[in-house]
């Protein structure tokens, strides 16, 4: 019953820069299945896809699709081998309707122009077939995400792809999104597809997947029936040790307010809603405030507008008694913030720049750093040997572009520079998305360290295991509001959590005017 | 003087110069958007247009045709794009250097060439070359007013209205243009589906030479009747102006056009009344600033700073 659609044996791939990519790896998915692959950043998953969807190509090995050989040079072949695959940046045309987007590369015709007509056909007979929602006249660049990703599926299932390759898709959606996400993928299990998911998340794969392939280092560790192990069995195999699920952390002692935030209101950007709506809370130093609920519930607005990126909004934010709406946003870092933005490659990073120039880039106007006019070389090379070191950064030198880096690797970058920069606030938003297991709980360790020290943690995060983990009391947002203060934030569980994040429950008004009790 | 100016300027002469001073321009907007829906907005139209004109002069002094000196017009200006292509797309060299170094070469090699052929740095008048015809249009010509403005224009001049429907065509129209707005808004969708992106740009390109050459034939085959050296004088820059001012659709490229068409007209009416010609000559440059002004701060969003950085930032990044 279980046939063996598609395997690649014996791949290996050697980078022009002697990085050995994939050595010896073996994967094998069945017809009809949901095949997991998982492993840390730079354990050779996407190499392995880029080399299935013919973005690479191998060193040694072979690819079989039913038995035979088959030599994938270019993802053309690939698709007409009926292998599709959704990246995880859309490859999607933003001014194109969804059946263009659907047609590109193979128009319909009508007397020699194209034909809008047929387009929208075949995108809503694709759509029927595999039980998608989708409008096809509908501009792409006025989707949301999760719909873009629908698209996406759909145009590789119109181009016959039988074998589905999907890079990390939950990791831009909303919980409901990823439901939905989900039915629709078993529903293809069920007409004989194949997919394989790419995840980080463990719970995701557990509740998705058949079978899951770890891989480590390169190498594939081995192929299992997901209802026979449990995720910290994967998790074991995917890092090669016991991860602490549970972070170590002593009782907060909360000090001074460091984060006084009352009243604020904000209008959205592109609706008459309120992005904000009337928020209040303080963070006091020693103490991690988390901010749970689903994303776009106004997370992104209120860390902009604490941090100073965004200055239009009503209501007053103070860090450390300093009104930020009149102050630029150096002078409040200098009065003690630190910004972890959850857009990481533009906010947190300059792509271009070496390790070292991203690290001084908060401080390299400070004396500190100045010989006369110039910049004091020796000592901003020393500070950033020293931080790689500390913050366990793989990298080739400090010299290398950050760009070089795996997503961990970029983001402890960021903290490296973020987290010594003597700050009595740090807000962190979605520190450790996108990133791996490893890099990820260094950082929460360190969040945790820096608490230990004095500092006041702002913590907004998707991830409820996150939030609930790390935080000394806690917050639910949803629809710009606060649903829920948490004083203790070990004492909620996860269902409790779901209902506030949804909007089935919301706490009284007293409650909630807990979390900005200057007491 | 100011009611000569006035009755200069209401008259159905000066619509009919307005027309015909708009046609090089147009020509070089509608090549600049469809570059710009392609991915591949150069600098180089000036030397295109150049290069276009000069080889069509020669072409057809020596062959005494004008079909032939239409042809080799156009494969010098699209010869200069298709070298915009080679050095942009398959050296990677800077797409703004390139341009630069074309149009410099386009104004020194045609002078050098001119120097060869004609003994002269300057003009061409020493060669018998040919020129479009102006054709008047039955029916509309014997409408007062209206005729005189709307009828004996160049044949190019009628070819470079025409253009404004084709270029629509081709852009929206055809699977071509589907493919030219795709690898011009995300070249890596694209090609994810099996587009040539490269092949794609170069096409885009041929097709942009194609219609600035046009341009280019028309300035010393039509407009005038000779080659001059420098004679594009920035047009191929107010035509990528005119494209940006119309948000690359046709319709709005043409009335962009046609107001820097005014400009230039205005500029040439002026010349001819008791007024410093430098200033008079600035008119259709300054016109075209404006024009850039007044466009970018009618789309600029209220939000700055970091916001827009915000903006520039592709999606999914």
């Amino acid at each position: 019953m279980d046939t063996v659609v598609l395997s690649m044996e014996n791949i290996t791939k050697v980078y022009s820069n002697g990085f050995v990519a994939n050595k010896n790896v073996n994967f094998s998915v069945n017809e009809g299945e949901i095949h997991a692959l998982v492993g840390e950043n730079g354990a050779g998953k996407s190499t392995l896809m880029k080399v299935l969807f013919g973005v690479e190509k191998p060193d040694e090995g072979h690819i079989l699709l039913h038995g035979k050989e088959i030599h994938i040079d270019n993802p053309i072949v690939a698709i007409k081998s009926g292998i599709g695959m959704v990246h995880q940046h859309f490859m999607l045309v933003p001014s194109l309707t969804v059946a263009e987007n659907m047609v590109l590369g193979m128009e319909p015709k009508k007397k020699g122009l194209f034909s809008m007509e047929q387009a929208v056909k075949i995108t809503e007979e694709a759509a029927t077939k595999f039980h998608f929602q989708v409008d096809a006249t509908a501009r792409i660049e006025d989707l949301s995400v999760g719909k873009k990703q629908k698209i996406e599926i759909l145009k590789a299932l119109v181009r016959g792809a039988r074998i589905l390759i999907l890079d990390e898709p939950t990791a831009v959606l909303t919980p409901q999104e990823t439901k939905e996400l989900f039915v629709e993928l078993k529903n293809l299990r069920d007409e004989g597809l194949t997919v394989i998911f790419i995840s980080h998340k463990l719970n995701e794969v557990t509740e998705l997947c058949d079978r899951i392939t770890v891989m480590r280092a390169g190498r594939t560790i081995g192929v299992q029936e997901v209802r026979n192990v449990s995720e910290s069995d994967i998790s074991r195999k995917m890092i090669g040790r016991d991860v602490q699920l549970n972070i170590q952390k002593s009782r907060a002692k909360p000090g001074d307010i460091v984060l006084n935030v009352k009243n604020v209101t904000k209008y959205s950007r592109t609706s008459a809603k309120k992005a904000l709506d009337g928020i209040s809370l303080r963070v006091r130093r020693g103490e991690i405030l988390g901010i749970a609920g689903v994303e776009g519930n106004g997370q992104t607005e209120l860390s902009e507008s604490i941090t100073g990126m965004d200055k239009e909004f009503e209501g007053s934010i103070q860090i450390g008694g300093m009104d930020v709406k009149n102050h630029s946003i150096r002078q409040a870092r200098e009065h003690g913030l630190a910004h972890i933005s959850e857009d990481r490659i533009t906010y947190g990073i300059v792509g271009d720049g070496s390790i070292e120039e991203n690290i001084i880039s908060d401080r390299y106007y400070k004396p500190d750093f100045q010989k006369g006019p110039l910049l004091d070389l020796r000592k901003i090379d020393k500070l950033a040997d020293e931080l790689i070191g500390r913050f366990d950064i793989k990298c080739d030198g400090r010299d290398q572009p950050i760009k070089m880096l795996s997503g961990g690797n970029m983001q402890k970058v960021v903290v490296a520079r973020e987290f010594t920069s003597g700050s009595s606030l740090i807000v962190a938003n979605q520190p450790t998305r996108g990133i791996d297991v490893g890099a990820s709980e260094f950082i929460r360790n360190k969040l945790v360290e820096l608490r230990d020290q004095g500092a006041g943690v702002l913590l907004i995060s998707a991830d409820l295991n996150e939030v609930m983990e790390l935080s000394d009391s806690l917050i639910v947002m949803s629809d710009g509001k606060i649903a829920a203060y948490f004083e203790d934030a070990a004492a909620v569980s996860t269902d409790e959590l779901g209902e506030y994040m949804l909007g089935i429950r919301t706490m009284t008004p007293d409650k909630i005017r807990r979390v900005a009790d200057n007491d | 003087m100011n009611n000569n100016i006035l009755s200069a300027i209401f008259s159905a002469e000066f619509a009919y110069s307005v027309i015909r001073v708009t046609t090089p321009l147009l020509f070089c907007a509608l090549a600049a958007l469809v570059c710009n829906r392609g991915g591949v907005l150069n600098i180089a139209f000036e030397g295109c247009m150049l290069t276009a004109a000069f080889c069509g002069v020669v072409g057809s002094a020596y062959s005494q045709n004008l079909f032939v000196g239409l042809l080799a017009g156009l494969a010098g200006g699209i010869g200069i794009m298709m070298l915009m292509g080679y050095f942009n797309l398959i050296l990677n060299a800077n797409v703004v250097l390139t341009g630069i170094a074309l149009n410099t070469f386009a104004s020194g090699g045609t002078v050098f060439a001119l120097y060869i052929l004609c003994n002269d740095k300057g003009l061409s008048t020493s060669l018998q070359s040919l020129a479009f015809p102006n054709v008047n249009i039955p029916l509309i010509q014997d409408v007062p007013v209206l005729g005189k403005i709307l009828s004996g224009h160049n044949v190019l001049t009628y070819v470079s209205v025409l253009c404004v429907f084709l270029v629509y065509l081709l852009i929206f129209k055809t699977p071509l243009g589907l493919r030219i707005r795709a690898v011009g808004e995300n070249p890596s969708a694209a090609s994810s589906v099996g587009i040539n992106v490269t092949r794609t740009k170069f096409t885009t390109l041929f097709i942009g030479g194609l219609i600035a050459s046009l341009g280019g034939v028309y300035m010393s085959m039509g407009y005038l009747t000779w080659f001059g050296r420098d004679m594009v004088a920035g047009r191929g820059f107010i035509g990528i102006a005119a494209q940006n001012l119309g948000n690359a659709a046709p319709m709005a490229t043409f009335i962009a056009a046609l107001f820097f068409g005014f400009a230039n007209a205005l500029s040439n009416v002026l010349q001819t009344q008791n007024i410093p010609s430098e200033a008079v000559q600035a008119i259709p440059y300054v016109a075209t600033l404006i024009g850039l002004v007044a466009y970018s701060s009618s789309t600029r969003k209220k939000k700055t700073g970091i916001k827009q950085l915000k903006r520039r930032v592709p999606d999914g990044l």
